[in-house]
Order: C-alpha cells, then sequence, then structure tokens
C-alpha cells in the first residue's frame, strides 16, 4: 500500500491574508511539499500538469528531475500527466529519462484535462478528448514495448522506424495509472492494458465510484489481466487536521468556503458528509480513509490533496508533519487486511521481478 | 409501467406552475389509456440550492440525483416555468443546464408556463421549444400558457387536455424509455479489432 500527495499546482489567494504567493515562491513551495512528503515517510508525489494561468505545473518532468535528485526513496508521479493534448512521443521520451535519472522511481497518471481553452493551443479539440486518449496511449505504449515503432495515427504525424529513446530502464516502462472521475471509457482503457486506475473520487458520491471501479474491476478481470480484487486501484483524498477537530473546522472553513471548484457552493459540513473530504482530528481522518477501503476494495494507492485553496505553505507541511504520524497507522491496518493474494503497488522493482519470472 | 414525470420552477407555495403542472399531469395519466401510469411531481424550489451546488461543483446532491433520474428517465416530461423577465425563470433554466448532455434527447416533452399577463404567451414559442429543441427532445405541438385570468376559463381545460393528449399519444407510441446506461461502451478488444 502507498501512500502520497498530489498537486494541483494552482497559484492561489490565502483568504485569511489575501495574499496570493508569486510562481516561484508557489513552485518552490511544490518543491519543499515533495520533500517533506520523503522526511515523513510518505512514498509518493505527484504534480497536476496545466498550461494556463494560475497553475505552475506546466513541465512536470522537469520539476520531478529536480525533486529526484533531492530525494531517496519517494516514487515521482503526476497527476494527470495530458495524454490528449502532450505529444505521446514526448511523454515516452521525458519519462524515460526521469526513469533513468531517479533509478525507477516514477510513474504517471494520464488523464484527459477538463480546460476545453487548452486544447486549441495545441491543436486539438476537446470534443476529440476519449478519442485522443486513446490513440495517443495505444502510441505511448507501443513506443515504450517495442523498439522500433512504424505508426500511423488520426491525431499524428505518422512516425515511420521510430525509436523513443531513452529506451526504458531495464526494459520495464514506468506503470501507467488512469486516472478519471466519470468515464467508463477510461476504465476500461485501463483494465484492457492491466494498467492501474486512479479514481480521484474527492468531490463525488461514493456510489458513483463503486459502480466505476466496479466496472474497471470487473473489465480487468476479463482481459486475463487476474482477478478483480487484484486490479491495481488508486484513491484520491483530501484532509485538514488539528488535534481538536473543531480548531480544524475553525480554520479550514476560509479555505473551504473560498476554494476553486467547490468554493462558495455547499457547505463545509454538507461536503464533509458526502465526499471524502475530513475536517477534524487525525483518529477521524483514520476513520474516514478505513472506509475507503469498505467501499471500493483492497487498493494499492491512496493520495492526499494537502496544498490547494490557498492554504500557506507553512501550515501545508504541518499537515504533511501530522499525515506522516497517521499512515503508519493506516498502512497497517490496510496491509493486514489486505489478502495475500492481493498485490500492493506495483514499482519499478515489483515489474521487473516479474519481468524476469516470465521471461 | 409508464412514468410521467412534471417539473415545475414554481416559487410560490401553492404556486400557479405547480397547478397547472398538477393539472397537466393528471390529464396525462387519464389520457394514458393502454397501461396504469406513475406521475412524479417535482418543485424545484426545494432543490434550489442543490441545483447552484451542483452547477458549481459539477456534482448533483444524492437527493437531486435522484430528481435528475426521475427527469432522464421518465417517458414523458412536463415542463412549468413561471414567466419572469420575458422568459424562463432563471432556476427552470439552471436545472436543465445541470442535466448531462443527450440525456433528453427523443424525449417526449410538454412544455408550459404561467404568467400574471396575457401578453407573456409567446414564451412557449420563443423560448421554451428552442430550448428544448436544442435538447432534441420531442416537443409536443400544444403549449399551455396560463395567465391570471384563464384559471377560470374552460379554454385552458380545453387546452391542457389536448396537450396532455398528444404527450399521452406520443408516450404509448414509443417504447418505453427507462435509464440510459452510460456503460454501455465499446469494449477495447472491438476497439482494436482483436
Amino acid at each position: 500500500m502507498q501512500f502520497g500527495i498530489f498537486s494541483v499546482g494552482d497559484v492561489t489567494m490565502d483568504p485569511t491574508t489575501g495574499r496570493t504567493p508569486t510562481e516561484h515562491e508557489r513552485i518552490k513551495a511544490m518543491i519543499a511539499i515533495a520533500e517533506k512528503a520523503e522526511e515523513v515517510g510518505l512514498d509518493v508525489f505527484a504534480t497536476g500538469e496545466h498550461h494556463n494561468p494560475p497553475f505552475v505545473p506546466s513541465s512536470p518532468t522537469t520539476m520531478l528531475g529536480y525533486i529526484a535528485a533531492r530525494t531517496d526513496k519517494l516514487v515521482l508521479s503526476t497527476a494527470t500527466t495530458l495524454i490528449t493534448t502532450d505529444d505521446p512521443v514526448k511523454i515516452a521520451e521525458d519519462f524515460a529519462m526521469l526513469q533513468h535519472i531517479s533509478d525507477g522511481r516514477v510513474d504517471l497518471m494520464l488523464g484527459r484535462g477538463n480546460t476545453a481553452p487548452v486544447y486549441p493551443w495545441f491543436g486539438k479539440d476537446i470534443r476529440d478528448g476519449i478519442e485522443l486518449a486513446i490513440e495517443n496511449y495505444h502510441l505511448l505504449h507501443r513506443l515504450w514495448t517495442e523498439d522500433v515503432v512504424d505508426w500511423e495515427g488520426k491525431f499524428r504525424t505518422s512516425l515511420q522506424g521510430f525509436t523513443s529513446t531513452p529506451r526504458p530502464l531495464d526494459g520495464v516502462p514506468p506503470f501507467v495509472w488512469h486516472g478519471s472521475i466519470r468515464s467508463p471509457q477510461i476504465a476500461e482503457q485501463a483494465a484492457y492494458y492491466g494498467d492501474g486506475f486512479f479514481a480521484n473520487h474527492i468531490f463525488w458520491p461514493t456510489t458513483h465510484f463503486q459502480r466505476l471501479i466496479g466496472f474497471y474491476r470487473q473489465r480487468f478481470e476479463h482481459y486475463g489481466h487476474g482477478t478483480g480484487d487484484q486490479a491495481i486501484v488508486g484513491l484520491g483524498g483530501q484532509v485538514f487536521m488539528r488535534e481538536n477537530s473543531q480548531d480544524a473546522i475553525k480554520e479550514f472553513r476560509p479555505y473551504f468556503d473560498n476554494a476553486p471548484v467547490y468554493g462558495h457552493g455547499p457547505s463545509l459540513e454538507e461536503f464533509t458528509e458526502t465526499t471524502p473530504l475530513t475536517v477534524g482530528s487525525p483518529q477521524q481522518v483514520i476513520e474516514k480513509t478505513l472506509t475507503f477501503r469498505e467501499h471500493f476494495g483492497d487498493y494499492q494507492r491512496q493520495l492526499f490533496l494537502m496544498d490547494h485553496a490557498g492554504l500557506p505553505l507553512k501550515t501545508v507541511l504541518e499537515q504533511i508533519d501530522m499525515l506522516g504520524e497517521i499512515v503508519p497507522v493506516l498502512r497497517r491496518e490496510l496491509d493486514a487486511k489486505r489478502p495475500a493474494h492481493v498485490p500492493g503497488a506495483p514499482t519499478h522493482a515489483s515489474l521487473l521481478a516479474a519481468r524476469q519470472v516470465a521471461a | 409501467m409508464t412514468t410521467i414525470t412534471a417539473v415545475s420552477a414554481g416559487l410560490g407555495s401553492p404556486s400557479a406552475s405547480r397547478l397547472l403542472a398538477t393539472r397537466l399531469s393528471d390529464s396525462t395519466k387519464r389520457a394514458v389509456a393502454s397501461a396504469p401510469v406513475s406521475a412524479t411531481l417535482v418543485e424545484l424550489r426545494e432543490y434550489a440550492r442543490d441545483i447552484t451546488n451542483a452547477l458549481l461543483t459539477g456534482v448533483p446532491s444524492p437527493a437531486l440525483a435522484s430528481v435528475i433520474e426521475s427527469v432522464t428517465s421518465a417517458d414523458g416530461l412536463i415542463a412549468v416555468t413561471p414567466v419572469f423577465n420575458a422568459s424562463y425563470s432563471g432556476l427552470f433554466k439552471m436545472f436543465f443546464d445541470i442535466l448531462d448532455p443527450d440525456t433528453l434527447t427523443g424525449k417526449p416533452v410538454l412544455v408550459a408556463a404561467t404568467g400574471n399577463s396575457p401578453r407573456h404567451s409567446l414564451v412557449i414559442e420563443h423560448e421554451l421549444k428552442p430550448m428544448f429543441g436544442y435538447l432534441r427532445s420531442m416537443v409536443v405541438p400544444t403549449g399551455v400558457y396560463a395567465s391570471s385570468e384563464d384559471w377560470s376559463e374552460t379554454a385552458l381545460t380545453t387546452r391542457i387536455d389536448r396537450a396532455a393528449g398528444e404527450l399521452a399519444s406520443l408516450v404509448s407510441a414509443r417504447p418505453l424509455a427507462g435509464s440510459r446506461d452510460p456503460y454501455n461502451i465499446t469494449p477495447f478488444e472491438d476497439l482494436f479489432g482483436h
């Protein structure tokens, strides 16, 4: 079981002080957050990818390469890499390079991106989103698994005798997660390839994701990758903790009320009742997080959103410290409940071992 | 079982739009001769905050999700709005704005509106029908507009029964709707020709 944090990388005003960090401060803050994640014993740091203000992470592998040099154990990932508007050839190259630099501490989560104006900036159309995700990943997958590729598709210039370099470390491509909040097609895609499926369920009611994840598990089994409960599932989470739950609520409320996405809408109380958001004591966070397994089955990766809505870096680092204290409890509980035939999260070492067994 | 859902965006308690929705729904029930009818009346006022939240977050509350399901899975829909500023009300529009694309495609719909002045009657033709036309719904020819003075006229009852009869015959002529299944997708093995 892996635990980690994922960052959107938004530059948002702190509603309690009216101060907005500069892009430089925000970028440095993301790096400090990643280093803190390793320091407190988390397993994964994942950055978003955006190409429009108010977001800073347009160049994820640049940032992750730097973090790779500053850390030893942390798995570097994305949430998400834009499989629709990024060139699959460049994704293949960038992440293979990062894989070598980090000695295999890299995987990635593919997503479509939901900001319509971004697509035409890269010569694409949001209405082709699913089709782009399918075709581009098909190419990416081939670039990583075949040394020489001939390619002809609808969305990209043809390739003849093309070799993507560097080749994946030890011949093992980075593990791929497919992220989706509502598209069964993406769950089907993840199942077809035997890849991971990441359901960022932080905004939606449980029943919706039970069906989506259930569908992925069933199709994973259909395609012969193992039984449904062996499918590789990742979940989102969103928490704000203080020792005293009332202090947590009081401190987080102005950030909640003004947050991008859900701000000025549902109340904090409504939102905590219907979504995974937990604002309260560390014990409450443990209890709520343990319900995820009951709802969705044994899963492999839990990522928390910690650094958004204008929360200052100091507070975020305190929150990650507290996360570091509860994660061993969660890890112990979830690992104890997981049956022996259900795998943990794939890593470079486990994928390499599986490949050697197969060969 | 044939299902009819009536949606009223009326704000008063009781409101003229709700009254009109009830009369249209009752008349439709009587007119569907072939089968038993289950009719649901939804007052959007009760979901006004949920609708706003869904517009902001993209996610309906569980209560609103069941309202949406009753609208999108109905065999026939009756949509009634008060006239505000010469058009449908904001609440009425917001509700239809949060529905997923294509969920009302082909749906038999009866449109109706209420207002104080008879001079707003063309809101049916100029506002409501174009919106449901865009949504590719099957709007019945007779729309019902009821102004304050119409409530004492038998002509209103005649129009209600005519519109309800049209909705009933459209509903009866079609296979029962049921829910659209979003999981009915193209399997990958077919996509790649395996």
